[in-house]
């Protein structure tokens, strides 16, 4: 079995090194040297971990956020419609060299050793605050628009029940909210996917950063790396649509909606 | 008026006295002044209706009860606790009073039985299996059985209407307020939901109804009042209110409607 796994490896190899000495500018390098191989992979599941941790933190931003556009106090929802503004009015491009290098001078830093000074924010920390804020003030939006839809007949009924203004939200609202904001909220995960890539910029290691250092070493490698590239990001986004796709048609309500 | 709020809180009150008590009630939306003094009281297990045309301020009298409209002046008591105070446990009050709406209003996530459990369970924090075992026996009596599985948009206009009536029933409420339950419902379907509203009345629940129906007034009604711009214009049982209404305003409405 592992003899069979062993040879259609070294096929596979055998055949890029092969259209490599045919064409010269179509270098599959990362398909034959397990170096670059492991960049690749290492980029990959960098951009993974990027995705799923600003996801979930935008996610919760985003919700988070929403309530607080309904509180009683002026100062909350101007600071919540402050950041919105911010963040959504912005490059986030512009707002990761912003974060890094103007917020990142200000971080405190450690010394493990007594001679290194080490921040205790990291080049990838701030790409995940600064893309999950990103996110999260489009998210706010999308969940506000969700909150809006529930009827506000839904939440006297529960609150002629009894229930609080938060156990509304909690238990009434926000499950009514989410279903409608799902295809909206689809899109803009979608966009933070791929708007990882802008990392780049400070030097996170993501899959585009471990490219352009493989082409950089191996200019023949360009174009396939630019073309591993686009069918890398058509195979993530295709598994966070799939994801979104299933978990919409799990939260539908029989007879409610369209 | 601390005094008596004291008095009242204390738990003064006994059945003896008017469970729902309205003196001098005034409220006003902007510039349009709906109630203009009502002044009524019902005593435990009554049925009284409340008629008069559109815009006359009956559902805004009703929702002033349990306090999902706040009054301008006035004093209104249930069970001789003040509504319209500053302290009120809005908690106690809404586990007295129930409140059933023109829409339903169901919640339309939850199927039957869980919209009849979910206050019971999340507001009151009663033990699950005793409540669904109520439940059960209250979707029964709606004559709903069988259809405890199903979501609100199963459901057809009546049907919904009668879980609305379990879901309020689920509280152990002392009062229940019906708020034109019959108006939005097919014809055929308003005569399901009476005989459930007629079976209550019957098993000595207090009920305050505003409604259209001359005819279910007449048949249930202890006593009825009469409301229009914002007066009670005329009121009395049943009997002699249809053939003996003097006021002209009472007997034009009468004349059109019957």
């Amino acid at each position: 079995m592992s003899d069979l796994k062993g040879d259609v490896i070294e096929a596979i190899q055998e055949f890029f090194r092969e259209v490599a000495a045919n064409n010269p500018t179509w270098n599959f390098i990362f398909f034959y040297e397990a170096t670059q191989w492991n960049k690749v992979v290492s980029g990959l599941w960098m951009t993974v971990q990027l995705s799923v941790v600003c996801v979930l933190f935008s996610l919760v931003i985003g919700v988070v956020g929403a309530g607080l556009q309904g509180a009683k106090s002026a100062v909350l929802r101007a600071i919540v419609a402050g950041y919105i503004q911010f963040f959504r009015n912005t490059p986030p491009f512009v707002q990761l060299l912003f974060f890094y290098f103007a917020l990142g001078q200000f971080t405190p830093t450690y010394s493990p050793d007594g001679w290194l000074e080490i921040p205790i924010i990291s080049n990838v920390g701030w790409a995940i605050i600064s893309l999950s804020f990103f996110a999260g003030a489009f998210n706010v939006e999308i969940f506000r628009a969700g909150v809006e839809a529930v009827p506000k007949s839904t939440q006297e009924a529960a609150e002629s029940l009894g229930y609080t203004r938060l156990q509304i939200y909690g238990h009434i609202v926000f499950p009514l909210a989410l279903r409608v904001s799902i295809p909206a909220l689809n899109n803009n995960l979608v966009n933070l996917v791929k708007t990882t890539t802008q990392a780049f910029v400070i030097a996170v290691p993501e899959l585009l950063y471990q490219s352009v250092t493989i082409w950089n070493d191996y200019p023949s490698a360009q174009y396939p790396m630019m073309t591993f590239l686009f069918f890398a990001y058509l195979a993530l986004v295709g598994v966070v649509v799939v994801g979104m796709n299933n978990w919409e048609r799990a939260m539908r309500i029989p007879g409610y909606g369209g | 008026m601390s005094d008596s709020n004291v008095a009242a809180a204390a738990g003064s009150w006994t059945p003896e006295q008017p469970i729902v008590s309205l003196k001098e009630v005034r409220k006003s939306f902007g510039d349009l002044e709906v109630l203009k003094g009502i002044t009524f009281d019902v005593m435990k297990g009554e049925v009284i209706c409340i008629i008069g045309p559109s815009g006359s301020g009956k559902s805004t009298l009703i929702r002033c009860i349990n306090a999902l409209n706040p009054i301008d002046s006035g004093s209104i008591r249930v069970e001789g606790q003040e509504v319209h105070d500053a302290h009120l446990d809005k908690l106690a009050l809404r586990k007295k009073v129930g409140m059933v709406f023109q829409q339903y209003n169901l919640f339309p996530h939850k199927t039957a039985i869980q919209n009849v459990m979910m206050a019971p369970v999340q507001v009151l924090k009663q033990d699950k299996a005793e409540v669904e075992a109520r439940a059960r026996k209250l979707i029964a009596k709606v004559r709903l059985e069988g259809k405890e599985e199903s979501y609100p948009g199963e459901l057809s206009g009546g049907q919904q209407q009668r879980v609305a009536i379990a879901r309020s029933l689920a509280m152990n409420p002392d009062i229940m307020l019906f708020d034109e339950v019959t108006a939005a419902l097919d014809p055929e379907t308003v005569k399901e939901v009476l005989v459930t509203i007629k079976e209550l009345a019957q098993d000595g629940m207090t009920c305050m109804l505003v409604t259209h129906e001359m005819g279910f007034a007449r048949e249930v009604a202890d006593h009825i009042y009469f409301t229009d711009r914002g007066v009670i214009v005329e009121h009395g049982p049943p009997a002699t209110f249809f053939s003996e209404a003097k006021d002209p305003r009472t007997q034009e409405f009468l004349g059109q409607i019957l």
